[in-house]
C-alpha cells in the first residue's frame, strides 16, 4: 500500500464531512426524525434542478440555497401531510420523498442536454476525485470540496455550541422548550436546514447514501456509549472521523487481499461505520449483546440454584 | 386543428394498448402498481410504510455479492433468478436486523431502519465497485437502482407477472390473518396464530415485489408504489376491506396511467412519471377523499363550530330569560349575554346575525334582541339537554355540581335524541321537571365558559 498526499486529502474530506453529517445526526436520532435525513437527501434534487435552471451553473451558491429550500419543504410537506391528512409520519415522509425525488429526476431529464448533474453522481457521489479540483485559499492549494465541507463542518459545530442548550431541550420534550420560551418549531426548521445544507455539500463528495449513513450510525453508536448529549455530540464526531480514515484505508487496502482493485471509498466508509456500530452493540459493557447474555445466563443460574 | 385529431389517436392507441411493446410496459407496471398496493396497505396499518425503503436498499449487497460469488464461480453473473434470490436474501436479512436492534438497544425503530439502509447500501456500492473490475458484463445491474421500464423484455414480463399474481392471490388467501395482526396483535397471538410466522411471510411478500418491482421502476420509485396508493386509499372510507381494494386499485391505476403517460413522452423516465402521477392521486384523494379527506373533514367541522355556537347563543338567552324569572320569551339586553359566556364582540355578533339568518332570533330595538317562537322552543330543548346531562354527571359520574357546567358543555352538543330518552330514563326526570329541569348548580357562581 502506498500512501500519497491524494490519500491524506480523501481522508480529511471525508472527515469533515462525516463530522459535519454526524452533529445534527444526534439530534436526529433523539428526535426520532432518523429518516428526516433519508428523505431530505432524496427531495433536495428538484431543488438543485430548479437552482441550476435558473443559475445556469453549478456555483454553490445558488445549489445550497435551492437545496436548503427544497429540504424545507420537505419538512414542512410531511409536517402537513401528516398533520392534515392524519397520516402516518413514516408514510407521509414516504410520499414526500418520492414524490419530490421524481418531479427531481423529470426536472434533471428536462435539462439534461446542457447538465451535467446525473441522478447516479448523487447516489455514490465521487470522493476519489475531489483532491483534482483545486482552489486556492489565500496561499494555499486546497480541494474544493474539503474548503465547502469544513466550512459547513464549522457551521454546524458552531449552531450547535451557541444553541446547544436550546437543542439540549427541544431533542428531549418539545414542549417544555415552548412553554420555556424556545420555539421549539423553529429549532426544529433549522435543523432541517441544517441536514439539508450538510447533504448537499456532501453529494459531491460522498454521495446521498453515505451521508444517510454518516447522519444515522455515528450518532447512534455514541448513544449506546453514553446518555449525555455533549458526550454524545464529542463520540459521534469521533465515530464519524473513525470511519472515515478507516474506511479510506480499507478501501485501498482490503480489496488487494483477494486480488482486485481498490473500491468505492464512500461505500466503504459507510460499511466501517456499520461495523463499529456492530461492535459496540455486541460489546457494549452494559447493554450490549454479550453483557445481555452474560445477565441472563447468571438470572437463570441464581433461579436455577 | 388537424393535428387535434391525430395526437388523440395517438393516445388512445398508447392507452389501448394496440402497440405490443407498449401494451407488456402498460400491464406490468399496471400488474405491479395493483401488487404493491394491496402489500403496501398492511404495511401502512402496521406503521412500517418506511420499511419498503429499508428493504430496497439493503437488498443491493445480495444483487452485488451474487455477481460476485457466480462470476467468480464461472457462471452467468446476471442470471436474474439468481440475482434476485440474493436480493431477496439479503433483503431479509436486513429486515431481520432491524428487529434485532430495536429489541436488543435503546434505538428506536427509525434510527434501525436508517442504519441498516445506509449500512448495507454502502456495501453494496463496495460490492458493485467490485463487480464492475470484473468485466464490463457488471453494467446491467445498476437497473436496480434506477429501474428500466421501457427496456423491458419478455422475460422481466413474465417473472413480474408470476411474482406480483402470486403476492396478490397470497394478500387475497391471508386477508383475514393479516388484518387481525395489523390491527390487534395480542388478540391474534392469544388466538395461538403462528404471529411471527405470518409477520415474516408478510415481509416476505413485501421483499418479493420490491424485488421484482425495483428492476422495473427503480428503487426510489418502488417505495412510492408501497406507500402511497394505500395512503391515498385511506382518505376515501373508514372500512378497512374496502381500503384494501382501492388501494390495490388506485395504484393500478397510476401504474397504467403512469406508463402510458410515458409511453406517449417517451423522453421522460418512465418511473418518475408513475410516481408523479400516483403522487397526485394522492394529493386528490388527500383534498377530495369522502371519509377523511381535507375538505371533508373541515366541513365537517365547520358545521360543527356552527352549531355549537348556536346551541350556546340560544341556552346563554334562555338563561338570562331565567334568571329574570319570567319563562316567558321576552326581550333581553345584548350586553348581558357577554356574562354568559367568554365571548368576543365579533363572535358574539357573528353568532346573533346568524341565528337572525335562521329566523331564531330578532333584534328588537338597538342592543335588545327577542327570540322567535321556533328559536325559544329551540333554546329550551338545548337548555334542557344541557341539564339532563349535568345531573348524569352529578349522579353517575361524580362531578362536583360546580364543575359540571364545563364537563357537561363538551358533550351536550353531540346528544342525539336516542341519548336524551336514555337520559330521561335514567334519572326519571321527565315528568317532574318537564319541560325545562332547573339548574342543578348556581348559575351565577362560577364563570360561564
Amino acid at each position: 500500500m502506498t500512501w500519497m498526499m491524494m490519500d491524506t486529502w480523501i481522508v480529511l474530506v471525508g472527515v469533515c464531512c462525516a463530522v459535519a453529517c454526524a452533529l445534527p445526526g444526534c439530534l436526529l436520532v433523539l428526535r426520532k426524525m432518523s429518516m428526516m435525513g433519508d428523505a431530505i437527501s432524496h427531495a433536495v434534487l428538484p431543488g438543485l434542478a430548479i437552482a441550476f435552471m435558473v443559475t445556469g451553473s453549478r456555483a454553490s451558491v445558488g445549489m445550497f440555497a435551492g437545496a436548503a429550500v427544497a429540504g424545507l419543504l420537505t419538512a414542512v410537506f410531511t409536517q402537513w401531510v401528516s398533520h392534515f391528512g392524519n397520516v402516518d409520519r413514516g408514510a407521509a415522509m414516504g410520499i414526500v420523498f418520492t414524490t419530490l425525488f421524481a418531479l427531481g429526476l423529470i426536472l434533471i431529464v428536462r435539462g439534461a442536454d446542457k447538465v451535467d448533474l446525473d441522478a447516479g453522481c448523487v447516489l455514490y457521489g465521487n470522493i476519489e476525485w475531489t483532491p483534482m479540483d483545486l482552489v486556492s485559499v489565500g496561499s494555499l492549494e486546497l480541494p474544493r470540496a474539503l474548503v465547502i465541507l469544513g466550512s459547513v463542518m464549522f457551521l454546524n459545530l458552531g449552531i450547535i455550541v451557541v444553541l446547544f442548550k436550546e437543542f439540549r431541550i427541544a431533542a428531549f420534550d418539545p414542549a417544555l422548550a415552548t412553554t420555556t420560551g424556545y420555539h421549539a418549531g423553529v429549532l426544529h426548521y433549522l435543523l432541517m436546514i441544517m441536514v439539508a445544507v450538510t447533504t448537499v455539500a456532501s453529494f459531491e463528495a460522498v454521495g446521498s447514501i453515505i451521508v444517510i449513513a454518516m447522519l444515522i450510525v455515528p450518532p447512534c453508536t455514541a448513544w449506546l456509549l453514553t446518555n449525555r448529549l455533549g458526550m454524545m455530540f464529542f463520540l459521534s464526531a469521533v465515530f464519524g472521523a473513525l470511519s472515515a480514515l478507516l474506511g479510506h484505508l480499507a478501501a485501498i487496502e482490503v480489496p488487494t487481499w483477494f486480488g482486485f482493485d481498490s473500491v468505492s471509498t464512500s461505500g466503504m466508509m459507510a460499511t466501517v461505520s456499520g461495523l463499529m456500530f456492530l461492535a459496540v452493540w455486541i460489546a457494549e459493557p452494559r447493554g450490549g449483546l454479550i453483557a445481555r447474555q452474560l445477565r441472563r445466563s447468571r438470572s437463570d443460574s441464581v433461579q436455577s440454584s | 386543428m388537424s393535428l387535434f385529431p391525430a395526437e388523440i389517436s395517438e393516445v388512445m392507441e398508447v392507452l389501448l394498448l394496440r402497440n405490443y411493446n407498449t401494451r407488456l410496459v402498460v400491464i406490468s407496471t399496471l400488474l405491479l402498481g395493483v401488487a404493491s398496493g394491496l402489500v403496501g396497505s398492511f404495511l401502512l396499518l402496521r406503521k412500517r410504510s418506511l420499511m419498503s425503503d429499508t428493504l430496497s436498499h439493503a437488498c443491493l449487497p445480495g444483487i452485488g455479492l451474487m455477481f460476485i460469488l457466480v462470476t467468480l464461480g464461472g457462471g452467468d453473473g446476471k442470471s436474474i433468478p439468481l440475482l434476485l434470490t440474493g436480493a431477496s436474501i439479503s433483503g431479509l436479512l436486513g429486515v431481520g436486523m432491524v428487529t434485532a436492534i430495536r429489541n436488543t438497544t435503546k434505538i428506536k425503530d427509525d434510527a434501525a431502519m436508517g442504519i441498516v439502509l445506509s449500512v448495507f447500501f454502502g456495501l453494496g456500492v463496495v460490492f458493485l465497485s467490485v463487480a464492475q473490475t470484473l468485466g464490463g458484463s457488471a453494467a446491467g445491474l445498476e437497473t436496480f437502482i434506477y429501474g428500466k421500464t421501457a427496456s423491458m423484455v419478455e422475460q422481466d414480463y413474465q417473472l413480474l407477472l408470476g411474482v406480483t399474481v402470486a403476492a396478490g392471490v397470497m394478500c387475497m388467501l391471508l386477508q383475514k390473518e393479516f388484518t387481525l395482526m395489523c390491527f390487534d396483535e395480542e388478540f391474534a397471538r392469544s388466538l395461538a396464530w403462528p404471529v411471527h410466522g405470518l409477520d415474516l411471510l408478510l415481509m416476505g411478500l413485501v421483499t418479493a415485489v420490491t424485488v421484482v418491482g425495483m428492476q422495473a421502476v427503480g428503487l426510489i420509485l418502488i417505495i412510492a408504489f408501497m406507500i402511497i396508493p394505500a395512503a391515498a386509499a385511506r382518505f376515501w372510507t373508514e372500512r378497512y376491506r374496502v381500503m384494501w381494494i382501492l388501494s390495490g386499485c388506485i395504484g393500478g391505476l397510476s401504474g397504467w396511467l403512469g406508463a402510458s403517460v410515458s409511453a406517449w413522452l417517451p423522453r421522460l423516465p418512465a418511473g418518475a412519471v408513475i410516481v408523479l402521477v400516483a403522487g397526485c392521486a394522492f394529493l386528490f384523494s388527500l383534498f377530495f377523499g369522502g371519509a377523511r379527506g381535507v375538505l371533508k373533514l373541515g366541513l365537517r367541522r365547520h358545521h360543527m363550530r356552527r352549531k355549537v355556537g348556536r346551541q350556546h347563543l340560544l341556552r346563554g338567552i334562555y338563561e338570562l330569560l331565567e334568571d329574570e324569572k319570567t319563562f316567558a320569551n321576552t326581550p333581553v339586553s345584548i350586553k348581558q349575554l357577554y356574562a354568559k359566556r367568554s365571548w368576543t364582540h365579533t363572535e358574539l355578533h357573528k353568532l346573533i346575525s346568524r341565528a337572525k339568518k335562521e329566523d331564531h332570533i330578532e333584534v328588537v330595538s338597538g342592543d335588545r334582541l327577542q327570540m322567535s317562537e321556533s328559536g325559544f322552543a329551540e333554546a329550551a330543548r338545548y337548555t334542557r339537554n344541557h341539564r339532563l346531562w349535568e345531573l348524569y354527571l352529578i349522579r353517575f359520574a361524580d362531578v362536583a355540581a360546580r364543575h359540571v357546567d364545563r364537563d357537561a358543555d363538551r358533550v351536550e352538543h353531540v346528544l342525539g335524541p336516542e341519548l336524551v330518552r336514555q337520559l330521561e330514563a335514567e334519572l326519571d326526570a321527565v315528568e317532574e321537571m318537564s319541560p325545562v329541569i332547573e339548574s342543578p348548580h348556581d348559575l351565577h357562581s362560577g364563570v360561564g365558559i
